[in-house]
């Protein structure tokens, strides 16, 4: 292996916390400057990101681009306890595409937020600390780094939505900002603590003295340990994918949230959730992930089904999406809970799939949020003739997310709904009606909002600015490539997610 | 009997400091007194370089055993020099402004390090009583120096009258254990307790009381009511060093304390800390939600960490699957209890520091004279909020890896549940703590004058600042020490051999 192979996950930490520190030390009045060396880390960390993908070799699959780097003895817990706290370093096949996904939405989140003002150096120094924790939880292949990049991704979340974020009016009751932020943090916080207490016990029931995964997937728990801890994880990690019924924290907080936020945070934060069950839960813990994924594929099954219908009677865009994305995350949970090649594979496609769409979703509303001010369906009306490029990219995020074939959600879902028609038929058929009420509720605010006859507030909008189509532009792209050419992602996925599933002897 | 008084040089060292700085005081007129700070931090970092050079690796004792000196001691003393050097350093432009009588200030201060110094040294339990007395008498002294505000002689009045009180039951149970077991030297109680398989109920007695006298130090509940008003009355500056100092001393004594002396009886004790710290870091961090005050936030905070520490100690001794008591010494109990102090400390004086300037430029220290401080002064704002952060346990500050190493440590011998229970209070310090960062970034201030900040302060909070994050991203150096410190306090090796009581 050469030596930028060794150090590019590593880069990929380092990359955006570089560029926090940088940014800190540029005065706060170069507020260009700021932007400028923000979307320069943003690109190298997706050039990164990208030749990473590229070079994750499918045919030898595996963790690859390993490195390991000693930190933290604990002396006196197991024979491992020397090296006790590593940085090692890793990815698999489902990690690759959730890189490339960071990255994409890392960039463009950065370029959408090239409007932003008030003390933008600050909202830049946050937004790449929580980039460097997403990364680091994708490329970590140590429980503790794991953990702790995972908290890192929540941290700068208070500040980003409560200072730069939005507050809602409803008729009724409003949401203010800080509510949104707050209980957002007191949420995936709560979650972190059930994960945690997992770790730890993972640590002291193994015995090895490391919280290395590499070691610990070795090591056999007792079939009891992970009965009972399984659902602390699938509750812990659950919360932050959106799991229902804790998901009540992801539409205030998304709708709080400034545009770039909203994006890596439906588009990639939910997605650490899910891929922490696959990572931690199933492969430490695959009796017990096998007994309780009945629950799971419940739960997610209601996820797809509470989450569209609730999104059916929003009036705010925004929360349409928030909902929308609770829905979507309940197809990952199903196809993880399928637990075969087919439905685990639509998973992480799906998860790829609705961070772009998401994104795209977002970066879209804040279009449209940012010229009209507000976010009301029954306000808006025929905006596409005068915000045409604006319609057609949110009708791309829209085909895409009720699974129109060509783009990249037709493939994931259809994945998903194959795996479940193997396991568990009926759900199967509940998940269809779930992107049938997807279609209502998209094409209604479609027609409502973008493609009806004008609003007479709206005669003299105008449509993206030159930066928000190109960075709309990347994100629709990816969703067309995934669609039309699912192969080159379908065949990494899937070999990260047949050595995950040679856990489960009986199952394919 | 060869008693080599070179061994106490540092005590000895840092003593003379404290007259030097007394008898400048009164040669120094008007503003020459500024100077006196200096000299006190000059004077403390060559006892530090003294301290290092001297005792590295040297493990010998005095007075057949009453003062012990090894890495442990050595590494608790550097750790009180180091600390008196950020507080008289973050003492300056608020006693200039605040406070009488510098001389006096900085004089009271370096003795009550002296008496730190001992506590960590101490290896008989009425050297232990008398160092802690004099830490206790200068802090009472210092609690009070704003003789002209009522809330500090409140204080002041309110923190004699309970340490007196928990002075006394501590001496009481001294002779309890004195009268019943023939010393008061750790490694013959440790003898002696091993001796009999039971503990007399007499000697429990004694244990309890030193056991609440000590937590009368710490603040632990139920006897942590003293703290908030302390904090709350006190000068900023005597309140960090009230957080951190003299908690870090009494933590000193009660580690060595209870690995060298207790460990046989750890069945009968065990239980006791366990329950302690389980309602230490509920009650700390329940009642800290509902308060104002940023100091008394920051006491009940500091409750609530005492909570974690006191936990540290619980786990020094696992008890084995079969409800018997297995004789296993944690190290990592101890590195945790250790890391988690200095982790606290240093985000714990970067915090006081920062209150300090908002206070000296408002005159005021509730949370709601934050409002929108991050206009008003950014780089202080930084600091702050990483310290609120770093104390809710949050990476990559020091205090996400202190609390995940020591919470790990008490998961490891058998007290999963108390870990939970551990981060779930964690959990909700992180709410109270939000609400003051909040106040920082979020509101708006009702008058956005920009705060300016003394080059000095700007330095120390930089070296804090960065001392937080190096710690929470590299802690191995840092561990090393600590090891190395708990190595001295466990191994058979120790200057008078404790392991053979438990052999």
């Amino acid at each position: 292996m050469d030596n930028f192979d060794s150090y590019a996950l590593f880069l990929l930490v380092v990359i955006p916390m570089a560029g926090a520190v940088v940014v800190m030390l540029i005065p706060g009045a170069l507020k260009q400057q700021i932007r400028w060396v923000s979307s320069a880390f943003a690109l190298s960390a997706l050039l990164v990101s990208f030749y990473v993908f590229w070079a994750y070799d499918h045919e030898a699959g595996g963790f690859q681009f390993q490195r390991t780097w000693d930190w933290l003895a604990m002396p006196g817990t197991g024979p491992l306890s020397d090296k006790a706290i590593t940085l090692t370093l890793g990815i698999d096949g489902i990690a690759a595409p959730m890189i490339l996904l960071t990255g994409i939405v890392m960039l463009t989140g950065v370029l959408i937020s090239w409007k932003i003002a008030d003390r933008n150096k600050e909202f830049f120094v946050l937004y790449q600390l929580l980039l460097s924790g997403v990364f680091g939880v994708f490329v970590s292949l140590d429980l503790f780094f794991f953990f702790f990049f995972y908290e890192l991704a929540v941290l700068p979340m208070y500040l980003l939505i409560g200072v730069w974020g939005s507050s809602s009016e409803f008729p009724t009751f409003s949401r203010a900002k800080e509510y949104g932020a707050m209980k957002l943090m007191i949420f995936l916080v709560a979650g972190s603590v059930l994960i945690w207490i997992v770790v730890m016990a993972i640590f002291v029931e193994s015995g090895i003295g490391s919280f290395n995964l590499l070691e610990l997937q070795n090591v056999t728990f007792s079939d009891n340990f992970q009965r009972v801890f399984f659902p602390f994880l699938m509750v812990g990690f659950g919360v932050l994918a959106g799991l229902w019924p804790f998901h009540t924290w992801s539409p205030d907080g998304h709708v709080a949230a400034p545009t770039a936020v909203s994006m890596v945070h439906a588009g990639v934060l939910m997605k650490l959730g899910a891929f922490g069950i696959i990572r931690v839960g199933i492969l430490l813990m695959p009796e017990g992930a096998q007994d309780w994924m009945p629950v799971l594929i419940g739960l997610g099954t209601v996820n797809v089904l509470y989450g569209a219908w609730s999104a059916l009677g929003q009036t705010d865009l925004k929360y349409v999406i928030g909902y929308s994305s609770v829905s979507h995350m309940g197809y990952v949970l199903m196809g993880i809970a399928t637990l075969n090649s087919l439905g685990v594979t639509g998973a992480v496609l799906q998860m790829l799939s609705h961070g772009l769409m998401t994104a795209l979703f977002f970066a879209v509303v804040g279009v449209v949020y940012d010229k009209t001010h507000t976010r009301d369906i029954n306000v808006l009306e025929g905006l596409s003739k005068r915000m045409g490029f604006t319609a057609v990219l949110f009708a791309i995020a829209g085909f895409a997310s009720l699974g129109l074939p060509g783009l990249s959600g037709f493939v994931a879902e259809l994945l998903v709904f194959l795996g479940l028609f193997q396991t568990y038929p009926i759900l199967g058929v509940l998940g269809i009606i779930g992107a049938a009420i997807t279609a209502v509720y998209i094409l209604r605010l479609m027609a409502k909002v973008f493609f009806g006859p004008l609003g007479e507030r709206w005669q003299d909008e105008t449509d993206a600015s030159g930066l928000e189509r190109f960075s709309t532009l990347i994100l629709a792209g990816f969703i067309l490539l995934v669609g039309l050419f699912p192969f080159p992602f379908i065949r990494v996925i899937n070999t990260g997610v047949l050595e995950i599933l040679q856990k489960f002897p009986e199952a394919g | 009997m060869n008693n080599n008084f070179l061994l106490l040089m540092p005590e000895f060292l840092v003593t003379g400091l404290a007259f030097l700085v007394l008898t400048a005081d009164f040669f120094l007129r008007g503003d020459r007194k500024n100077f006196l700070p200096y000299l006190a931090v000059l004077g403390l970092i060559g006892a530090l370089t003294f301290t290092l050079i001297d005792q590295w690796d040297r493990v010998d004792h005095l007075y057949e055993g009453l003062i012990l000196i090894d890495g442990y001691a050595l590494f608790f003393k550097a750790f009180f020099l180091v600390l008196g050097v950020i507080v008289v350093l973050s003492s300056v432009e608020y006693v200039k402004r605040n406070l009488d009588n510098p001389g006096e200030y900085y004089g009271i201060l370096i003795f009550t390090i002296v008496g730190m110094m001992l506590m960590a040294a101490s290896g008989e339990l009425l050297t232990a009583y008398i160092s802690l007395e004099l830490l206790s008498f200068g802090l009472y002294v210092l609690v009070s120096f704003d003789r002209y505000s009522a809330k500090s002689n409140e204080a002041g009045t309110k923190y004699i009258l309970l340490g007196a009180f928990s002075s006394a039951l501590m001496l009481y149970g001294i002779s309890q254990i004195y009268g019943l077991l023939g010393t008061t030297r750790f490694d013959g109680i440790a003898e002696a307790l091993s001796a009999t398989p039971d503990v007399s109920p007499g000697v429990l007695v004694g244990l309890v009381l030193i056991i609440a006298g000590l937590g009368f130090k710490v603040a632990s509940v139920p006897f942590h009511m003293w703290a908030p008003d302390a904090y709350e009355g006190a000068p900023i500056p005597v309140t960090a060093y009230l957080a951190v100092g003299s908690k870090a001393a009494a933590f000193a004594l009660v580690l060595r304390f209870f690995v060298e002396a207790l460990m046989p009886a750890v069945g009968d004790w065990q239980m006791i800390i366990v329950i302690m710290a389980a309602l230490t870091m509920t009650v700390g961090n329940l009642v800290a939600l509902a308060q104002s005050n940023l100091k008394r936030l920051l006491a009940y905070s500091s409750i609530g960490h005492v909570g974690y520490l006191l936990m540290g100690v619980a786990a020094l001794a696992a008890v084995g699957d079969d409800g018997r008591i297995q004789l296993q010494l944690s190290h990592l109990a101890s590195n945790g209890l250790m890391l988690h102090l200095v982790a606290y400390g240093v985000t714990n004086m970067a915090v006081f520091l920062g209150i300090a300037v908002v206070y000296n430029a408002t005159g005021k220290d509730d949370i709601a004279n934050l409002a929108g401080l991050s206009r008003r002064a950014p780089f202080l704002s930084a600091v702050m909020a990483v310290s609120f952060f770093s104390l809710a346990g949050l990476p990559i500050f020091a205090g996400f890896i202190s609390k995940f190493y020591l919470f790990n440590a008490v998961a490891l011998q058998g007290l999963l549940w108390l870990a939970g229970l551990a981060i779930f209070t964690s959990l909700i310090s992180l709410y109270y703590y939000l609400n003051v960062v909040r106040q920082i970034y979020i509101e708006d201030a009702p008058d956005p004058t920009p705060i300016s900040m003394p080059k000095l302060t700007v330095g120390v909070m930089g070296v804090l600042f960065l001392a937080i994050i190096f710690l929470g991203v590299y802690p191995a150096p840092l561990m090393e020490a600590i090891q190395h410190a708990s190595d001295a306090l466990m191994s058979s090796e120790s200057p008078i051999g404790l392991s053979q009581a438990l052999r």
